[in-house]
C-alpha cells in the first residue's frame, strides 16, 4: 500500500497489476454488478468494459491533476462529481455511436458513477499519485476490467445463444443453454472463473514457495 | 516494545492532525470549481452529441417504420386525436403521435402506431403498422422489452409468430367507432379468426400482452384514422409534389 507521499514509479508493473495481480474482478472482486447484469453478450461486455475503461482513465486523469486542491473533507464529494460528469459524457458518446447498443446496456451505463472500482481507484491511488502513474494505472484496471466481463461474455454468449459478437459457431442443432443469458448464468460462469484464477494463483504460490524451499536448502 | 509502537501511533495521530482545518471557504470554492468544470464539460458534449443523437432517433424510428409498413419510402409524423390532424413538430399540439408512410408518388400505404402494454417482466413498447386500405395490421417490431430471453423475447423473432401480423383483421364495426372483432392473442394453435393471434407456447403472457397493446390501441386510434382518411391521403401529395425527393421529410 502505498502512503501519500510514496510516488510509485511508472513501471510495467504498474499497468500489468490491474490486468493480473489485482484484477478488479477476479481478484478484487470489485464492481461485480455490472459484471453480471451487462455480459449475457460479448459485445456488451466489451462496450461496459471501454466505458469505465474510459471512466477510470479520465477520472483518474482528472483526481491526480487535482489531489493537491481538494481539501480532504470534501474529496468523496469532489471524486463523485468528476466520475459523474464522464459518466454522462459516455451516456451521450454512447447514444451518439448505436442507439441499439445504448438499449442493451440499459441502466448500466448511468450506474457505473457508482462503480466502486472507479470510485475506489480514485480514492486508493489516483488522489495519491502522480499524473503518470494515476494513468498508467487505469489504463491497466481498466484493461483488468474489460478483460475480465469479456471472458464472462464470451463464455455466457457461446453457450447461451451459440455465438461469439454474434457470430454463429456451433451447427444448427446447437440447443442454446438459455439459462446462462439469464441471470444465474452470470454467477454460475462467475463462480468457474473465479475458481480458475484462484486454482492458478495458489499454484504459482505453491511453486513460489517449492522454489523457495530449495534455494533455502542450499 | 508496545511503548515504541505506542509512541510512533502517537506520533503518527499527531501528525494527523497537524494541518490546521481547512476554512469551509475553499472547500466551497473547490466544490464549485469542480462543479462548474463538469458543467461546462457535460454542456460541452451535449452541444456536440444532440444533434448526432437525434437524427440516430429519426433513422431509427424511420427504419421502424418501413419495417411495418411495407413499400413505404417517406414518413411523416402528426399528432392525432378527437380535435383533429396536427402536424408533427408542433410541440403544444396534443394528441398521439403516428408516423404516416407513403410511398414515393406520395400515395399512402400505411401508418405506424406506437403502443404498450406491461409483458412478463416490464413494458413492452412495439412499433405496428396499419393499412387503412385492408383494415389490418401489416407488420410489429419491439422497441423495447425485457422478456425472458428464450421465452417472452421470441415475440420479436419467432417467424410463425410474426406471421400473425401480416395481415391480422382489424375492420370497423358498422358505426365505425370501434372495432368489429376485439383483436385478442389465443393459445398457440387455436387461432380460427383472422383477427386472432396465434400466441408462441411458453409465451402466453408475452404474446397476450402484444394482443392486448393493439387492441386498445386499434380501438380507440383506427376509428379516427378512418375519418381523417382523406385529410392523410392528401398530406402525402403535398409532402411530395413540392420537392419530389424521399428527402421532402428531411426538412424537420
Amino acid at each position: 500500500m502505498a502512503l501519500p507521499n510514496q510516488y510509485e514509479k511508472v513501471s510495467l508493473d504498474t499497468f500489468v497489476r490491474g490486468l493480473w495481480e489485482e484484477n478488479p474482478v477476479f481478484v478484487m472482486l470489485l464492481g461485480l454488478c455490472p459484471v453480471l447484469a451487462v455480459t449475457n453478450s460479448a459485445i456488451n461486455a466489451l462496450a461496459m468494459g471501454l466505458a469505465t475503461t474510459f471512466v477510470l482513465l479520465a477520472s483518474g486523469t482528472l483526481v491526480s491533476l487535482l489531489r493537491k486542491l481538494i481539501p480532504k473533507q470534501v474529496r468523496i464529494a469532489s471524486y463523485i462529481v468528476i466520475i459523474a460528469t464522464f459518466v454522462t459524457i459516455v451516456d451521450y458518446t454512447i447514444q451518439a455511436i448505436s442507439l441499439d447498443l445504448y438499449n442493451a446496456l440499459g441502466a448500466f451505463i448511468q450506474l457505473i458513477v457508482v462503480n466502486c472500482v472507479i470510485l475506489g481507484r480514485a480514492e486508493a491511488y489516483a488522489s495519491k499519485q502522480k499524473l503518470g502513474a494515476a494513468v498508467v494505472n487505469a489504463l491497466g484496471m481498466g484493461a483488468g476490467f474489460t478483460f475480465a466481463l469479456l471472458c464472462l461474455g464470451t463464455v455466457r454468449e457461446l453457450l447461451g445463444a451459440g455465438s461469439i459478437f454474434g457470430v454463429h459457431v456451433f451447427p444448427a442443432d446447437f440447443e442454446p443453454w438459455v439459462v446462462m443469458i439469464l441471470p444465474p448464468g452470470g454467477f454460475f460462469v462467475l463462480g468457474g472463473w473465479l475458481l480458475l484464477f484462484e486454482y492458478l494463483k495458489q499454484k504459482r504460490e505453491r511453486k513460489l514457495l517449492e522454489s523457495e524451499g530449495a534455494s533455502d536448502g542450499v | 516494545m508496545s511503548d515504541t509502537e505506542q509512541a510512533t501511533l502517537e506520533s503518527a495521530k499527531e501528525q494527523e492532525q497537524a494541518p490546521p482545518p481547512t476554512p469551509g471557504l475553499k472547500m466551497l470554492f473547490t466544490l464549485g470549481g469542480i462543479s462548474m468544470l463538469a458543467g461546462f464539460l457535460v454542456v460541452l458534449v451535449f452541444q456536440f452529441t444532440a444533434p448526432i443523437i437525434a437524427e440516430n432517433q429519426r433513422i431509427a424510428i424511420e427504419k421502424a417504420v418501413f419495417q411495418v409498413v411495407p413499400g413505404a419510402a417517406v414518413q411523416r409524423d402528426f399528432l392525432l386525436d378527437a380535435d383533429g390532424l396536427k402536424p408533427g413538430d408542433n410541440a403544444a399540439a396534443s394528441g398521439e403521435r403516428i408516423y404516416v408512410a407513403y410511398d414515393e408518388q406520395g400515395a399512402l400505404k400505411g401508418i405506424a402506431l406506437k403502443t404498450e402494454a406491461t409483458g412478463y417482466q416490464d413494458v413492452i413498447r412495439i412499433l405496428y403498422g396499419y393499412d387503412p386500405g385492408c383494415q389490418c395490421v401489416t407488420g410489429i417490431r419491439i422497441l423495447k422489452m425485457a422478456e425472458t430471453p428464450g421465452l417472452g423475447d421470441k415475440i420479436a423473432t419467432d417467424p410463425a409468430f410474426l406471421e400473425n401480423f401480416t395481415a391480422l383483421d382489424a375492420a370497423l364495426n358498422a358505426a365505425g367507432d370501434a372495432l368489429a372483432h376485439a383483436i385478442v392473442a389465443v393459445k398457440h394453435g387455436n387461432k380460427t379468426e383472422p383477427w386472432q393471434i396465434d400466441a408462441i407456447s411458453g409465451a402466453t403472457i408475452s404474446s397476450n400482452a402484444i394482443g392486448r397493446m393493439i387492441n386498445a390501441s386499434g380501438q380507440r386510434m383506427f376509428p379516427l384514422i378512418q375519418r381523417h382518411l382523406g385529410e392523410l391521403q392528401q398530406k402525402g401529395s403535398e409532402s411530395v409534389l413540392p420537392t419530389p425527393t424521399p428527402a421532402a421529410n428531411g426538412g424537420q
